[in-house]
């Protein structure tokens, strides 16, 4: 068989590809400067949910196209934990062959529009590209074109939708529908699997509905892909608790051969310190769902909201950043990141920061809650901070912080979210008798296969890696769906 | 969608129905809750399972109005159908023979001791349940409870039935008449507070049913919190049954008040809209 660099010389050699490389001399288009991405006003967004991030228009991604060099040694692929062919779809977009563009992102990439969005790519594909590496030039903007080309294929109304093998009867169950999840029942009924999904909430998508804001990731997006799993025979169970409503035994019994669990790392960490149970306290989890997935913030839909005029949100993650940025938009006064460390070892995307800076976000970074206040009606008020100072690094590689003595003083705040990290959701891990487990609790898989210790199942995403990024689960997703193939290929064939 | 079977008015603010939900009928035990969600735009509440019945395939809630999810509730009839019905949720009752169980529901809090009832006289207890609330009116499920206790001592604040007091007073009372081994107290926070000091002094082991805020209910929100034993536990996950002498009542008491004036807010505009289309 054909590896993988074979593969892609072989692409590469192709007529179009090698009339377009010519057609620009490589000075001019490393000459070219990168295209900015559009941007919602910062004033006017952070006062509605529109998306930050307006899309690339025709004209400006192919301009930007024109900069990707076709690299003989395309360094960015090794960037992207799924391997999109990244030349190869750019170089559609330069040919103007957009359908072709999107068609060879879903060779590899089931949510392009998704990943295109919140990919760190700055950390991934575009931190391998050549204008990076050797250039020590702005990256191609690989993922804003990945999500026009996605973008592009949704408005056409034609989307591509891949062709499903003769149904083989057998049945796969899929837990969770987060994007690992999704990856797994598009890669298996693909092949002519009957694939169940099963979602614990009343909507499927995971974190990308219920945690990601709109202005970052509009919902429809995620529903486009969910209905196109669904033309191609995906079944999707919703208000169903996998270990609750019925366990991995009983589904077994139902015929169900081999399963995938992409349950997540749904569990939110609090700081356990004096006064966190008060009201106007909350995990990031709770309060994106209410406002997320609920519509809290409409009056029309049913769940409430807490509205505060100082919001201040603990942490310095990619969900710290959505909550702060959220609570901007509900009309705070003063959103308020709280973070230990400096912003050089934050944890969220540069773009994020960056967006939330714009939308006049407040950073006390070096600064850590020690306690809560509330006022008679339990209501938190002010809250109790310590300044930090740095150390040497840790174990994690980022500078230690240690706690200033004596420098504790006192902030206003009527709203807090804390946004210090998950844990993997134990409702899987607990109902399945026999089931390795790490000492963190995510579920013990061998690499390759994406196997657990129980053979027919199979696990990957945040509940394997107690999380991580949506492009890794979705990578995860696609070794379980071809682990899983092998599995049942081998075992029926014993059977027969 | 979750087709409703039957509907029964137990009296002004509380209504008894059944719905489809035959999986959740077939696993659910003693101590198990769903959430439900009504309409696209509803709320996520939990709600006890009553009792079931897994060969029809159908569960029982009992809900008693007091915002505008259960008035929701309250006003469908048979043949509607609940959008949302997710579950069994929560670790099951922690059930064994223990000689005497004392059992006290106050108000609404009957319907989730009716199952702990049932399957207390069914593992072998002598199960002596006390029902308060403020009225007779307010007095539900007498009958089915009575089925499977030893004795049912009614109370009422204002003496309308049974006797007239707090049901602190009816437990106490059968507490110094025999050896009771253990309790189970569920109704409103402030009931089981009381009710939970009470056998404290007498040193009776007692579990209490939280009922706080959800939202998921499957661990992922923490909207449910609450200390017991000087920890933090998740009610939906952890519980919703717990020691109830180590919980922190008080704090569980002013967390049921954390989102008050937005419901507030929200029923009112409810009930406008009702009156509206009335007219
Ligand atoms: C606010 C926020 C912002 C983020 N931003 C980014 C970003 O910009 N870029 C990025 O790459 N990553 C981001 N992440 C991380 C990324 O979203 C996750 O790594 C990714 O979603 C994990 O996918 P998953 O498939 O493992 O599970 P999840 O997306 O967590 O989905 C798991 C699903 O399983 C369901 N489930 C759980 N238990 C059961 C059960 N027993 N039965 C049935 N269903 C069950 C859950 O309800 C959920 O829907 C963000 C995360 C959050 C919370
Ligand atoms: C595990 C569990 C089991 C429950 N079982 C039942 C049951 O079998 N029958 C039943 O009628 N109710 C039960 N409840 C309570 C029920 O969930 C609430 O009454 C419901 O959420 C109210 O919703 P609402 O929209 O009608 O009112 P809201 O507008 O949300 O609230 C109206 C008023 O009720 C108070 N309230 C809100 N949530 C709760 C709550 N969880 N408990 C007590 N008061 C609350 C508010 O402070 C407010 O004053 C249970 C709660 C839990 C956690
Ligand atoms: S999936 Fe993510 S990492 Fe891969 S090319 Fe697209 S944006 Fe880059
Ligand atoms: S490394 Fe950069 S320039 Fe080279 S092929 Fe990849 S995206 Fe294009
Ligand atoms: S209801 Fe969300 S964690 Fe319990």
């Amino acid at each position: 068989m054909e590896n993988m660099v074979e593969h892609l010389a072989r692409e590469r050699s192709m007529e179009w590809r090698e009339a377009l490389r010519k057609s620009i001399k490589a000075k001019d288009r490393t000459s070219l400067e990168r295209v900015a991405m559009p941007e919602a006003d910062p004033a006017e967004r952070a006062k509605s949910h529109v998306e930050v991030n307006q899309g690339l228009s025709v004209q400006m991604a192919v301009e930007e196209s024109r900069r990707c060099l076709d690299c003989p040694d395309p360094t960015c692929i090794q960037g992207c934990p799924v391997s999109i062919n990244i030349p190869k779809f750019i170089k559609y977009i330069e040919k103007k062959d957009f359908a072709g563009a999107a068609r060879s992102l879903k060779e590899t990439n089931a949510l392009p529009a998704v990943c295109g969005r919140v990919c760190p790519q700055e950390i991934q594909c575009e931190a391998s590209c050549f204008y990076t590496l050797k250039l020590k030039a702005p990256p191609v903007a690989i993922g804003h074109l990945e999500r026009f080309a996605a973008d592009w294929e949704r408005k056409s109304g034609k989307m591509f939708i891949p062709e499903v093998a003769p149904a083989n009867g057998i049945k796969v169950a899929v837990v969770g529908s987060g994007p690992s999840g999704l990856a797994v029942a598009g890669d298996l009924v693909r092949l002519g699997y009957a694939i169940t999904v099963f979602e614990a909430l009343h909507e499927p998508g995971g974190v990308l509905k219920y945690g990601i804001p709109e202005f970052r990731l509009p919902n429809e997006i995620v529903d486009v892909e969910i209905n196109n799993l669904k033309k191609m025979g995906v079944e999707f169970l919703t208000n169903f608790v996998v270990g609750k409503t019925a366990t991995i035994q009983e589904l077994k019994a139902e015929g169900y051969q081999a399963f995938f669990a992409g349950s997540g790392a749904g569990l939110p960490n609090f700081m356990h310190i004096p006064g966190e149970n008060a009201n106007g306290i909350m995990s990031s989890n709770e309060y994106l769902t209410r406002v997320n997935l609920m519509n809290a913030a409409h009056d029309d839909y049913d769940t409430p909201v807490l509205l505060g005029k100082n919001v201040a949100v603990i942490g310095g993650g990619n969900t710290a950043m959505d909550s702060v940025r959220t609570a901007k938009r509900l009309g705070a006064e003063r959103a308020m990141i709280i973070y230990r460390r400096t912003l050089a070892e934050m944890p969220a995307r540069n773009e994020e920061i960056k967006h939330a800076q714009e939308e006049g976000i407040e950073f006390l970074n070096l600064n850590n809650p020690v306690e809560y206040f509330a006022d008679k009606n339990g209501r938190v008020n002010r809250i109790r901070l310590q300044k930090m100072e740095l150390g040497e690094p840790d174990a994690s590689g980022r500078k230690k912080p240690i706690p200033i003595e004596g420098s504790e003083y006192e902030l206003e705040a009527d709203l807090v979210i804390v946004s210090v990290g998950v844990s993997p959701n134990p409702l899987i891990p607990q109902s399945i008798p026999g089931l390795k487990v790490s000492r963190w609790g995510t579920i013990v898989v061998d690499e390759k296969e994406m196997q657990s210790s129980v053979p027919e199942l199979f696990a990957g995403g945040d509940i394997v890696r107690g999380g991580a990024t949506v492009i890794l689960a979705m990578g995860d997703g696609r070794h379980a769906a071809a682990g899983i193939d092998r599995y049942l290929q081998k075992k029926n064939r014993s059977a027969s | 969608m979750n087709k409703i079977i039957s509907i029964e008015h137990l009296s002004e603010n509380v209504v008894k129905l059944s719905i489809e939900a035959p999986r959740i009928a077939r696993k659910r035990k003693a101590g198990h809750f769903v959430i439900v969600k009504i309409g696209e735009k509803g709320e996520r509440i939990p709600l006890t399972i009553s009792s079931s019945d897994p060969e029809k395939g159908t569960i029982t809630l009992v809900v008693q109005r007091v915002g505008v999810t259960s008035h929701k509730i309250s006003n469908l009839h048979v043949g509607d159908s609940v959008t949302d019905v997710v579950g069994p949720l929560g670790l099951t009752t922690h059930v064994e023979k223990f000689g005497t169980v004392l059992c006290a529901g106050g108000g609404v809090g009957t319907a989730p001791l009716l199952p702990i009832v049932e399957a207390m006289h069914k593992a072998g207890n002598r199960v002596i349940t006390v029902l308060a609330a403020r009225n007779k009116e307010l007095i539900i499920l007498e009958e089915e409870i009575g089925e499977f206790s030893d004795e049912v001592v009614i109370m009422t604040d204002d003496g309308s039935y049974g006797r007239q007091g707090l049901v602190t007073h009816g437990m106490e009372e059968i507490i110094q008449r025999e050896k009771v081994d253990f309790a189970v107290v569920i109704g409103p926070a402030i009931m089981m507070k009381f009710s939970s000091m009470l056998t404290k002094k007498y040193n009776i082991p007692t579990v209490a049913s939280l009922n706080a805020i959800m939202v998921d209910g499957t661990g992922m929100c923490g909207a449910c919190r609450v200390s017991v034993g000087g920890a933090t536990k998740f009610v939906c996950v952890d519980g919703p049954e717990f020691d109830a002498h180590e919980v922190n009542f008080d704090e569980l008491l002013t967390r049921l008040g954390g989102f008050r004036d937005e419901e507030f807010k929200a029923y009112q505009i409810f009930l406008e809209t009702l009156k509206k289309e009335v007219t």
